[in-house]
């Protein structure tokens, strides 16, 4: 958590509320993230996270609140506008193409990048060419970067859990986000795979300066690699703070218990 | 021995991207595409040629199509007969009205048709998916088969619907003999199935291969759902629209709308399951056995008459014929679900390998 | 307008409705229980038909041949589960959808090679006249035997819907169809529960197969009457029984209507694909049917 600044506020969610039919998933959550910094947010098993994440990028809209982006603001911004954005994504239960190779799925998160017609893919013309090799190349680093080099051709179905995640988190950095939102990317894994995880998201962070919002239940990893933390509970914010804030504040320690409220 | 990669690096990623990485594929390719360019014209029998060769290379080319939409993009469709009638006989009205078009164009164009008549029935695949999707294709089946024969102008007004072929020209050269109708056939095929090829391994079939597997997260990196799949109905049907129109000039001779129902879209459907969904190549071996299979049947009963010395009646043969293709359909989707090309691919594992077992 | 005439004509289309949802019934049996969509429905029906009225040609007496028609349906179902559907047990719907495909162009071919081609006619000892008393009173011509097969398609879904609902075999059924490897878990044999509703949808084939036989004859052509249950199927959803009624009444209705009304302004002949138009518009509106389950994608 050095080498970097932390700047300005660049997404901001404003008492946002989202219901599914009778359920409240979310009630008038406000928080916001800067620029560069690693966000975490925590809470007790359905807590509203996950849902938190999904407005995010635009999966699901929000009955009431706002959400604002470098400047813009949205109630009702679809997932596709999101990646356009800058806004790139894991989730928790991997969503991998599993037909696909390795090298195939993180090419799929350049796709926004990609400007070459069919016609021109089709004849297999120079710019064609020239485009498939160029964000090749891009995707290669990725590879580097995640240390997957020798699983590249493999299809990704046969991967095991741990090097799947990396997969996922590979081709959302393929697209070179702004922000990057990660749904428990720790999930599953033993203390080796989540050290090479926790690694490869300060490298992120560090290198690249991408913005990090993370879902995360290791507390031990929160702790560590977070600069700020949200917490969450029943749909509802009940603390905001640095990490040291969060480990002694009451009304956490009594969410995570279950005392009653 | 023979099949060995040692000593092919591949030092650029031009030279990882090639179709065909092993030199040994790509020499056997040439020699493959030299033999049915020049040989196979040159010393193959008529029948050979107008009965076999021909229809294959149509159907291989149907069955492109249907593998575009329903292998790579998984969208299932049971329409494909209808887009082969609307490249069939659009073909026969560009021909028919605008003569100084060229038979290449007039291809071109009413594949452009079917392209739009796919787009149009592809529209549902926005709201609805699998078994759903697939009867709604069946819509499109129906509505296209009466049309032809309602709308009198789509037939130049013919009583019974049927139409006849003209005589086509390419470059000045008169295509009436089954050689040059092979040669016509098999050179648009090549041309488009490198295009297939070239499309399904950069963005487009890596978005459709994406929208299959979990189009959700596909929205969510930034593939755009509407345009993906009705991308690949157009593209699906366009190969589908030109396979018609060289099934109506190349082979059919004489049109009538019976030729596409139903029964020919489950034929291109199982040389899309038998040959290898997702594949290429698949296409050709799923189509070199579906024409070859009756072929087979009826050379077998012929010679279990002259052996037996009884008389094997037609229904029977062709029942047996109903009987085994749909026990093949259920063994194929039980053994080896990924169809013939799986098994060549192993088979060229093996070959890698050879002469030593591991 | 003719008042009376449209009666009749709705009538007819909703009665024809029913028999639609007779073929549609097979479909949802199995796709409720098994998750898989037997295109082969269709093949099962003419089988069925063609077996019994083979047999009642040579003389066999209704019941029996009816009896000994059920048997071999049920022996169908249960070859088909263990040869088919087992090996299949964890591919995708697609592969067993696609099975069944197979499945129905082997039960044609074996249909006609066990017992011909020729087309048969078929009594059932109803006639296919109108009812006298509406006829003469209100000059509405409804045929008995629609009436009859309507009666007979509401008592055979009165009793699936008490099976599935009320009976501890019905609770299982559901269970299987919701989730195969749960429903193991807890016990329930999943290859007896498939043979029993592959039994039971061979059942539905064979009524339908001798409603639809009497109409149209026993004849190659009875096949494609199951492409006219499909949409029934998508308006009612895949896996609903009071769907398949409602939506074969919806089809038939909707169908004879424009046909009767629409049909002459655009040449006429849309019966065969007016229903899929039909079907679509209502998809347009609720994509899984009017009571098709919905399909929720967790991500």
């Amino acid at each position: 958590m050095s080498g970097r600044t932390i700047g300005e506020v660049t997404l901001s969610v404003e008492g946002v509320s989202l219901a599914f039919g009778g359920v409240k998933a979310l009630s008038d959550v406000s928080f916001d993230v800067r620029e560069h910094e690693v966000r975490a947010i925590i809470g007790p098993n359905g807590a509203g996270k996950s849902s938190m994440l999904n407005v995010l990028n635009g999966v699901y809209h929000p009955q009431s609140g706002k959400i604002k982006f470098k400047e813009k603001e949205f109630t009702d911004m679809d997932s596709h506008e999101a990646a356009s954005l800058g806004i790139a994504r894991t989730f928790q239960n991997i969503a991998l193409f599993k037909g696909m190779s390795v090298l195939d799925n993180i090419m799929t998160g350049r796709n926004l990048k990609m400007r070459c017609g069919i016609l021109q893919q089709a004849l297999w013309l120079g710019p064609a060419r020239r485009e498939e090799i160029e964000h090749r190349r891009a995707v290669e680093q990725v590879i580097d970067f995640l240390e997957i080099q020798h699983v590249r051709k493999t299809p990704v179905g046969r991967l095991p859990y741990g090097l799947q995640k990396r997969v996922e988190l590979g081709r959302a950095l393929a697209a070179e986000p702004k922000v990057l939102l990660l749904d428990e990317p720790m999930a599953g894994m033993n203390l080796e795979e989540k050290q090479d995880m926790c690694r490869f998201v300060l490298d992120v962070n560090d290198h690249f300066g991408t913005t990090i919002v993370l879902i995360e239940h290791d507390m031990g990893v929160v702790m560590d690699i977070s600069d700020r933390v949200v917490v969450l509970d029943y749909g509802r914010k009940i603390a905001d703070g640095v990490p040291d804030e969060i480990r002694n504040n009451q009304k956490v320690i009594d969410a995570y218990l279950g005392v009653a409220h | 021995m023979l099949y060995r990669e040692s000593g092919q690096f591949k030092s650029t990623y031009a030279e990882d991207q090639q179709i065909f990485p092993i030199r040994q594929d790509r020499i056997a390719m040439a020699a493959l595409l030299l033999v049915a360019f020049v040989a196979v014209p040159l010393l193959g029998d008529q029948y050979w040629l107008s009965a076999i060769l021909t229809p294959f290379l149509v159907f291989a080319l149907a069955a492109l199509g249907l593998n575009i939409l329903t292998g790579y993009a998984g969208q299932l469709s049971l329409g494909t007969a209808a887009f082969m009638a609307v490249g069939a006989f659009m073909a026969y009205n560009f021909v028919l009205r605008l003569p100084w078009l060229g038979i290449l164009p007039s291809f071109v164009l009413a594949g452009l048709c079917a392209a739009l008549v796919g787009v149009v029935f592809g529209l549902p695949s926005l709201r609805i998916k699998g078994f759903y999707l697939a009867v709604a294709t069946l819509a499109c089946q129906f509505f296209v088969l009466w049309a032809i024969q309602r709308w009198g102008w789509i037939t130049n007004h013919s009583s019974s619907g049927v139409i006849t072929a003209q005589k086509i020209t390419l470059l000045g050269y008169p295509i009436n003999t089954p050689a040059t109708k092979y040669l016509l056939t098999l050179a648009i095929v090549a041309v488009l199935a490198l295009a297939a090829k070239n499309l399904m391994r950069s963005e487009t079939g890596r978005a459709f291969m994406a929208v299959r597997d979990m189009d959700v997260a596909a929205s969510v990196i930034g593939i755009p759902m509407m345009k993906t799949k009705l991308l690949a109905f157009a593209i699906s049907s366009f190969y589908c629209g030109v396979a018609g129109a060289l099934y109506a000039y190349t082979y059919l001779g004489t049109v009538e709308p019976e030729a596409f129902t139903l029964d020919l879209s489950f034929r291109v459907l199982f040389m899309v399951i038998i040959g290898g969904v997702g594949s290429i190549l698949g296409c050709f071996l799923g189509a070199a056995f579906i024409t070859l299979f009756p072929i087979f049947l009826s050379i077998a009963s012929k010679a279990l008459e002259t052996a037996l010395g009884i008389e094997i009646s037609h229904a029977l043969v062709s029942n047996l014929e109903s009987i085994i293709f749909g026990g093949l359909i259920i063994f194929f989707l039980i053994v080896e679900p990924n169809g013939l090309a799986r098994l060549w691919q192993i088979t060229k594992e093996k070959l890698r390998l050879w002469p030593f077992p591991h | 307008m003719d008042v009376s005439f449209f009666i009749e004509v709705l009538a007819g289309g909703l009665l024809a409705g029913v028999m639609y949802s007779l073929v549609a019934l097979g479909f949802v049996l199995i796709y409720k229980a098994s998750g898989v969509f037997n295109f082969a429905q269709g093949s099962m029906v003419f089988f069925a038909a063609l077996t019994f009225v083979s047999l009642t040609e040579r003389g066999w007496n209704f019941w029996l041949a009816f009896a000994v028609t059920l048997a071999v349906m049920v022996a169908l179902g249960i070859i088909t589960e263990r040869v088919v559907l087992r090996p299949l047990v964890n591919q995708p719907p697609i592969t067993l959808f696609m099975a069944t495909i197979g499945l129905t162009f082997v039960l044609e071919g074996l249909s006609q090679l066990v017992w011909g081609s020729q087309p048969h006619g078929l009594e059932l000892g109803i006639a296919d006249v109108p009812m006298e008393w509406l006829s003469q009173k209100w000059n509405i011509n409804i045929s008995q035997f629609d009436l009859f097969a309507a009666l007979v398609a509401g008592v055979l879904v009165a009793v699936l819907a008490l099976l599935f609902q009320k009976t501890r075999i019905g609770r299982a059924l559901r269970a299987v169809a919701d989730d195969h490897q749960a429903a193991l878990a807890v016990g329930i044999p999943l290859q007896h529960i498939w043979a029993i509703v592959w039994g039971v949808a061979g059942f539905v084939a064979l009524v339908a197969g001798l409603m639809w036989g009497v109409r149209n004859g026993v004849q190659f052509a009875l096949t494609f009457v199951a492409l006219k249950a499909l949409p029934v199927l998508l308006i009612g959803g895949f896996e609903s029984i009071p769907g398949a009624i409602l939506g074969g009444l919806i089809i038939g209705a909707g169908e004879k209507l424009a046909e009767v009304y629409v049909g002459p302004m655009v040449g006429g002949g849309i019966e065969s694909w007016f229903a899929y138009v039909i079907a679509l518009l209502f998809l347009l509106v609720r994509p899984e049917g009017l009571f098709g389950e919905k399909h929720i994608d967790r991500v």
